[in-house]
């Protein structure tokens, strides 16, 4: 095989997986708002009034993954705050251990950041009923398995190697939450890397880049559909 | 262990795990001669030239980490086509689960196989394994305890072990993809047998679970990018721990996967 038929090999496997379809509708049933993400996705690339762009290259991409972070802390913080219907304690517990990671994980990238930070953003999560635990496990695995594709599509865009090694020991992390709740919603499954995320064929995860459309939506069109305070990622791919 | 010293004697020789500045890149490359160092410019040439930070792995240093990356993979797959092969091992209840992680570790023997050889080089021969590791584990096979304390065991490593080769294909995007996409599979392969052993599906300090210590050595790390992560947050330094993987070079996790290749 040539490289670049192994090039265009990996490109095919990476990026546009067989069963997308299957992913994708799953991120929409929990993700909700899909008008809001078509109102977001048509913003990307000019950033207007009220848009916030996360910015270029490294900067840029540590400020996409420090917004997807503010979204999960602020959806697990409101889970925990006060918990669906009936839970028992061993989901609690999944769901108070992963709502610290992601504080950890936001309060972080925040940190490192420094004045380079896109400010606190506001929430918009009226497509989830934190009553019932069937919205709050489904939205907290589509928030997770995007946020591995997210972290895993921008690994390879990151020019530092400190930033890259960053975002190596998060993404596991992010990996480890999308087993668990799928093992909490469909126990002693497969579910827990199922083939709706991993391509049998190869065993692969799935990477996305922020803007990339392949299949539907975006993750900046994702992550806006939780958002009142838009993103663009206009100078990422 | 003989299957082992070529990646020994790789890492003596510096050739892994260095990460080169751009200048050694380009005397190494000007060592080699212009050809050669063309030559061993792996697929995304532009991307990598572009990229100033990183230097371009060559195409031996690449396929010498995925004969690696290979040899781990074979020692799950053939692990787990072990256990399922072995009647009344695994509790029946879970059979799709280790149905789901031995499919992928096949999966990604075959990956594996075919990148090191349109890269030009050449696979590795899968070696002979010991799952009892000279007699410490006898009972792998007939205790589905201790099998899934080494399911557990392998999956960790294996994350920890992906985890530590990422800077070093960061001159080979495609590649660090692949490396990438198997990483976040292995987690989600360890945090599902770590919950099934009855831990939490991520790694609290350095805690062992039972297992080999000096597989988490190194987990309990709270400094990231130079930061003392416990500084700028409200969480514990326990949730700080959980909330970060770390990874190991190559010597640690060939010492720690040694005793079960032959």
């Amino acid at each position: 095989m040539k490289e670049q038929k192994l090039h265009d090999y990996l490109q095919e496997r990476l990026y546009k997986p067989i069963r997308r379809k299957r992913f994708l509708r799953s991120i929409a049933v929990a993700g909700g708002s899909f008008m809001l993400g078509l109102t977001a996705c048509r913003k990307e690339g000019q950033p207007g009034s009220g848009v916030i762009d996360v910015g270029s290259a490294d900067i840029g991409i540590l400020n996409f993954a420090y917004a997807l972070e503010q979204i999960e802390a602020a959806f697990y913080t409101k889970a925990n705050a006060s918990y669906y219907h009936n839970a028992p304690l061993s989901e609690k517990q999944v769901l108070f251990d992963i709502m610290h990671h992601e504080v950890a994980h936001r309060d972080f990238l925040k940190a490192a950041l420094g004045s380079n930070a896109i400010g606190d953003l506001q929430f918009d999560f009226s497509s989830v009923d934190f009553t019932t635990r069937d919205s709050v496990l489904k939205t907290s695995k589509a928030l997770e398995d995007t946020g591995v594709s997210a972290y895993n599509g921008v690994g390879p865009l990151l020019q530092s190697a400190d930033y890259l090694k960053i975002a190596a020991k998060i993404v596991s992390v992010e990996a480890r939450h999308a087993a668990a709740i799928r093992d909490i919603l469909n126990p002693r499954s497969a579910d827990f890397a199922g083939d709706d995320v991993v391509d049998p064929a190869t065993g692969l995860d799935f990477s996305r880049t922020p803007n990339s459309t392949t299949g539907g939506q975006s993750i900046v069109a994702i992550a806006n559909s939780y958002l009142l305070t838009k993103i663009s990622a206009s100078k990422l791919p | 262990m003989k299957a082992l010293k070529i990646f020994e004697e790789a890492y003596e020789q510096g050739v892994i795990e260095k990460n080169f500045s751009r200048r050694e890149a380009l005397a190494r490359g000007l060592g080699l001669g212009l050809k050669t160092a063309l030559a061993a410019v792996p697929f995304g040439l532009l991307d990598a030239l572009g990229n100033k930070a990183q230097a371009t792995p060559s195409n031996p240093d690449i396929v010498k980490i995925l004969n690696y990356a290979l040899t781990l993979e074979y020692l799950e797959d053939t692990f787990y086509k072990t256990g399922l092969a072995t009647s009344g091992l695994i509790a029946a209840g879970d059979m799709k689960i280790f149905m789901q992680i031995s499919k992928h570790e096949t999966a990604h023997v075959a990956l594996l196989k075919t990148t090191i050889t349109a890269l030009g080089g050449t696979p590795v021969a899968e070696p002979v394994f010991d799952f009892t590791a000279g007699g410490k584990f006898p009972d792998v096979f007939t205790s589905y305890q201790r099998f899934m304390g080494l399911s557990a065991a392998f999956e960790d490593l294996g994350v920890r072990a992906y985890k530590g080769q990422t800077v070093n294909l960061a001159g080979a995007k495609d590649v660090l993809a692949v490396a990438l996409n198997i990483h976040s599979v292995e987690a989600r392969h360890a945090s599902e047998v770590r919950r099934l052993r009855g831990s939490k599906g991520w790694i609290n300090f350095a805690e062992a679970d039972g297992l080999p210590g000096f597989i988490y050595d190194g987990e309990e790390n709270v400094i990231q990018l130079g930061i003392d992560v416990t500084t700028v947050t409200t969480v514990s330094i326990g949730a700080v721990t959980q909330a970060f993987d770390e990874p190991l070079s190559m010597p640690p996790v060939l010492q720690i996967a040694g005793p079960f290749i032959i």
